[in-house]
């Protein structure tokens, strides 16, 4: 599992599919999500494009696309189900899939331990 | 966060209680406990919340006809407000916008007023210079917190403290010991729900605090959960939903300038602003403050745009409040729209993140009221 400064996580599977959610530490500091909004699947994007929008009880937040890529399959559980969210951010709640060119990209990202570090935990 | 922050005097309450502290109106605020936005909201609805309103100004006025002197400064009937009752009022200023909202209590010997904390020092101002002239005291009262409990087991749960608060109806003040202090309590509150707004001395807020919250039926709600309840029950927001260029008949305000003060009554006008407050009587106001239900799920906050066609240009009003209503179980809001927009069910549309997305105008409350009349 890969982190970004955006509090991304990024599990890289088969075929250079990485599997995208948001951090544990970034859900609680959200609090309540109840509105996700996905990208369209097909979708190529650029690092930094934004991809989704989460709304909170509180406010509107963007997810950055973490890498190029394309969007290959999206969690519509989440759309349906937003607190979703909140339950299992690192598992059941992932964001979207993306088909990525260069998987040596990953390796810019932070690892656990230093994403810990990053937040303070 | 801020040093220069004000703290009331339940500050480590919520740290203990882990609240997350956020700044507002220059206070360190609880924005929510863990319990969190969402379940402390419904937690109210269900059962019972505690608030910590003491940011909130509490004033005293008093002097020889103080009603009548305080109906320079508010387009309501003060004078016919009887001892013991609580009635919403508002500031207006010389272009009949308005300056606050707040509530006026009769106590017998004085006035009771509470203020917005945001608007606090321009309040005592306005209240200074309009009535000291005339003999009145106006004294702000620093020691003094103010909490209140919401929610359909709020009587139940205060009785426990004083029977004599179950004899109370919605807008009652009196005053009770409690937590072994003297108590002023109103049966009122910000969020729909039956419950009391309780002014207790310094040195005893700690002490009723938790009294109130060592009831099982009791949780702390924090401002995320006062937002939402508040919204929910379609009442204003000073800053957002009324401010110095919304006039009270245009916010929807109307019912709260009595019939003896519009053109007509005994004691019509004489308030700041009052030949354009009153005239909106007659000629109805260009803009209406109205709920908002959107189709989608997408929450619409302040200051969306909103049109009445999808491929509109131009405007017909905008959003002041907006968000997730967790006992809707969808996102609500309010604003103001064309008064030709305004009937409950009109269809219009919002521009949210660049898209067109369809909402319509709906009635307010978006809940039904708990008060005990």
């Amino acid at each position: 599992m890969k982190f970004t400064e955006e509090h991304e996580w990024l599990d890289l599977g088969d075929d250079n599919v990485v599997t995208v959610g948001i951090t544990a530490h970034a859900a609680e500091q959200l609090g309540d999500i109840v509105f996700v909004e996905l990208p369209d699947e097909g979708r190529t994007v650029s690092k930094d494009d934004e991809v989704v929008v989460i709304e909170s009880v509180k406010a509107a937040s963007d997810i950055l696309a973490p890498l190029d890529g394309e969007i290959v399959e999206v969690n519509e559980a989440i759309v349906d189900e937003p607190g979703k969210v909140n339950k299992d951010p690192e598992g059941e709640a992932w964001f979207f899939r993306l088909k990525i060119e260069d998987v040596s990209a990953l390796d810019d990202l932070m690892d656990e331990k230093a994403y810990k570090d990053f937040i303070g935990d | 966060m801020s040093e220069t922050l004000s703290k009331t005097n339940l500050n480590e309450l919520h740290l203990a209680l882990g609240a997350r502290m956020v700044p507002f109106a220059g206070y360190e605020m609880p924005v929510q406990f863990p319990m969190g936005v969402l379940k402390e909201h419904l937690h109210c609805r269900a059962q019972a919340g505690l608030f910590d309103v003491s940011h909130m100004g509490q004033v005293v006025v008093r002097g020889d006809r103080v009603a009548e002197a305080l109906e320079r400064l508010v387009p309501v009937d003060v004078v016919g407000l009887a001892e013991g009752r609580q009635r919403y009022g508002l500031f207006t200023n010389d272009t009949g916008g308005i300056e606050d909202d707040l509530m006026i209590a009769n106590r017998g010997d004085h006035l009771f007023l509470v203020v917005n904390a945001a608007r606090k020092e321009s309040d005592l101002a306005r209240l200074r210079t309009g009535l000291e002239p005339f003999g009145l005291s106006v004294k702000l009262l620093e020691n003094r917190s103010l909490l209140a409990l919401q929610g359909p087991e709020a009587e139940a749960v205060l009785a426990e403290h004083h029977p004599g608060v179950a004899d109370m109806r919605f807008m009652d003040v009196d005053t009770f010991p409690l937590a072994g202090a003297e108590c002023w309590v109103s049966r009122s509150g910000y969020t729909g729900e039956d419950g009391f707004e309780i002014s207790v001395p310094n040195a005893a807020a700690m002490d009723l605090a938790r009294a109130l919250l060592d009831d099982a039926r009791v949780a702390p709600i924090g401002l995320g959960a006062r937002d939402s309840l508040r919204l929910e029950a379609g009442l204003c927001l000073y800053g957002h939903d009324i401010d110095t260029d919304t006039t009270p008949v245009s916010a929807g305000l109307g019912w709260a300038i009595q019939k003896v003060r519009r053109n007509g009554g005994a004691r019509a006008g004489g308030f700041p602003g009052a030949e354009a407050v009153l005239a909106e009587f007659d000629t109805a106001p260009a803009m209406r403050r109205v709920g908002l239900r959107p189709d989608g799920r997408a929450p619409m906050r302040d200051g969306v745009a909103l049109f009445a066609a999808e491929e509109d240009d131009a405007p017909c009003g905008r959003i002041t409040s907006g968000g997730f209503g967790p006992s809707v179980g969808g996102p609500v809001a309010m604003g103001y729209v064309a008064a030709d927009r305004a009937a409950p069910g009109t269809p219009l549309w919002a521009e949210v993140r660049g898209k067109r997305l369809p909402l319509r105008v709906a009635a307010l409350p978006f809940v039904p009221a708990g008060f005990k009349r």
